[in-house]
């Protein structure tokens, strides 16, 4: 969910930037990351992990703990929280260590 | 091969401090940060600064990061690279960068480390659920890109962070159901937790989190009292239902980038971790890298910037094109962070700084 009211910050109505997590069509805004636009609409899991399989979250937001690896426009293992939304964008989960293509 | 004078990793407080005072000796500088935008954590930071003038004192994080910026940006003699990677530290002040799709190999006669640090875990059951996320997380996730991470968050420390950021998660009317703290009492300043106290959040001391519940995401944490020696009481725990929970248990310097090169480090707890051990002028036992700011130990911003500007002075010295009022300005930052390490959060750091002197003197 976005932020509407806010003592301090104002967020301006910026453009729509269109993409899709798992096939299904999102909309996200100019200045988003991908996982920003993904946790706006309410996803938690980003991946899974390599051997157990355990659900993975958005976690650190700077790119360091690899939790929100993700596959993008067929790219795996993109750092979903440092990597700018652009419109268009094929996100899905990734389940494994990610496929060099 | 690019050639650059001086390569600062990291346009945070430090990295930027330094790039001014390096722009202003007319030395040729590049910025190299991974992040979409410069400003490091300040971008994030909605709170107003403590301190004196020259310490950004009654300015907004976002605000001193805009300044900063603006100070560099449009300098002729600054490039930045921002969506950049640095991946690779060599011997003779070589580096390689990753942005997206390219490497690329820059070599600089000197290259100031300005990483800064990164968040610490907490260890315990089903920590790795979705929806437990790190303060700074929250932080960039509201401040930055205006989304709230959940309805219902419970925090668990209560050090400064802890206190600021559940005081932004009220300010985007998020539910802040409980601070917890392991300590016998509240971890930061008394200033931001009585704000707090005063919009009826409860902070808890003596209290720890011993598990996550959920299945794919997480749907309570389970709270312990502890006793004196932080173990846990019996019969203590309680259910806490909440869709996020914030953890905020402190900084480690990131160090990873030094530690390719082999130079000297050293695990020094009161500077928060392994840090890189450096002299006075921040070099390090390899003479062409130097570390500042948090990467060489966890203070606030407004050190950072400071050990930044002494830092990018004696860079600009050790490669003869010393700052023009560089006995001056040398004098007056070292002065500001004097100032800061006095007060009662500064005994920790100069305790930490007289073992790296220590270790420092046994380099070269």
């Amino acid at each position: 969910m976005r932020i509407k009211d806010h003592p301090i910050l104002t967020f301006d109505k910026r453009k729509e930037v269109h993409f899709t997590f798992e096939n299904q069509p999102l909309i996200g805004y100019q200045g988003d990351t991908i996982a920003s636009a993904l946790v706006d609409h309410g996803v938690t899991t980003f991946g899974y992990s390599i051997h157990k399989n355990r659900n993975r979250g958005f976690y650190c937001a700077i790119g360091n703990c690899a939790a929100c690896n993700m596959i993008v426009n067929n790219k795996a293992n993109v750092r979903t929280c440092i990597t700018p939304l652009e419109e268009g964008m094929n996100v899905k989960i990734q389940h494994n260590k990610g496929e060099i293509v | 091969m690019k050639h650059v004078e001086v390569v600062i990793v990291g346009g945070g407080p430090a990295g930027l401090s330094a790039a001014k005072q390096l722009v202003e000796a007319n030395v040729e500088v590049m910025i190299i940060d991974r992040n979409p935008s410069l400003g490091g954590q300040l971008i994030k930071q909605t709170h107003k600064f403590f301190g004196s003038e020259k310490q950004h004192a009654k300015m907004r994080g976002f605000d001193i990061a805009k300044q900063l910026i603006n100070q560099i940006q449009h300098a002729s003699n600054c490039t930045i690279l921002t969506n950049t990677t640095v991946v690779g530290l060599y011997p003779n002040g070589i580096l390689t960068t990753y942005d997206n799709h390219t490497y690329q190999e820059i070599k600089a006669e000197k290259i100031i480390l300005a990483t800064g640090a990164s968040e610490k875990s907490l260890a315990f059951e089903n920590n790795d659920l979705p929806q437990i996320m790190g303060a700074g997380a929250i932080q960039t996730l509201m401040n930055v890109y205006g989304v709230i991470p959940g309805k219902e968050v419970v925090m668990i420390g209560s050090g400064n962070i802890g206190l600021i950021v559940s005081y932004q998660l009220l300010q985007a009317n998020v539910k802040v159901k409980a601070i917890i703290e392991a300590a016998p009492k509240i971890g930061g300043y008394a200033v931001h937790a009585s704000k707090l106290i005063r919009h009826g959040v409860e902070i808890f001391t003596s209290k720890t989190i011993k598990k996550a519940i959920g299945t794919t995401t997480l749907e309570a944490v389970e709270i312990v009292s502890l006793d004196e020696n932080f173990n846990e009481v019996e019969n203590s725990s309680e259910i806490i239902p909440c869709d996020t929970c914030c953890i905020s248990v402190g900084l480690s310097p990131s160090h990873q980038l030094a530690s390719l090169l082999n130079v000297k480090t050293k695990y020094i707890a009161a500077l928060g971790g392994l840090v890189t051990i450096v002299n006075q002028r921040f070099q390090s036992s390899d003479p062409h890298l130097y570390v500042v700011g948090d990467a060489l130990g966890i203070e606030e911003a407004s050190s950072a910037m400071m050990e930044g500007a002494c830092c990018g002075l004696f860079v600009a010295q050790d490669i003869n094109k010393t700052h023009p009022n560089h006995q001056t300005l040398i004098f007056e930052y070292q002065q500001q962070l004097h100032q800061l390490r006095s007060g009662p959060y500064g005994n920790h750091t100069l305790e930490g700084l007289e073992i790296m002197k220590k270790e420092a003197s046994n380099v070269r």
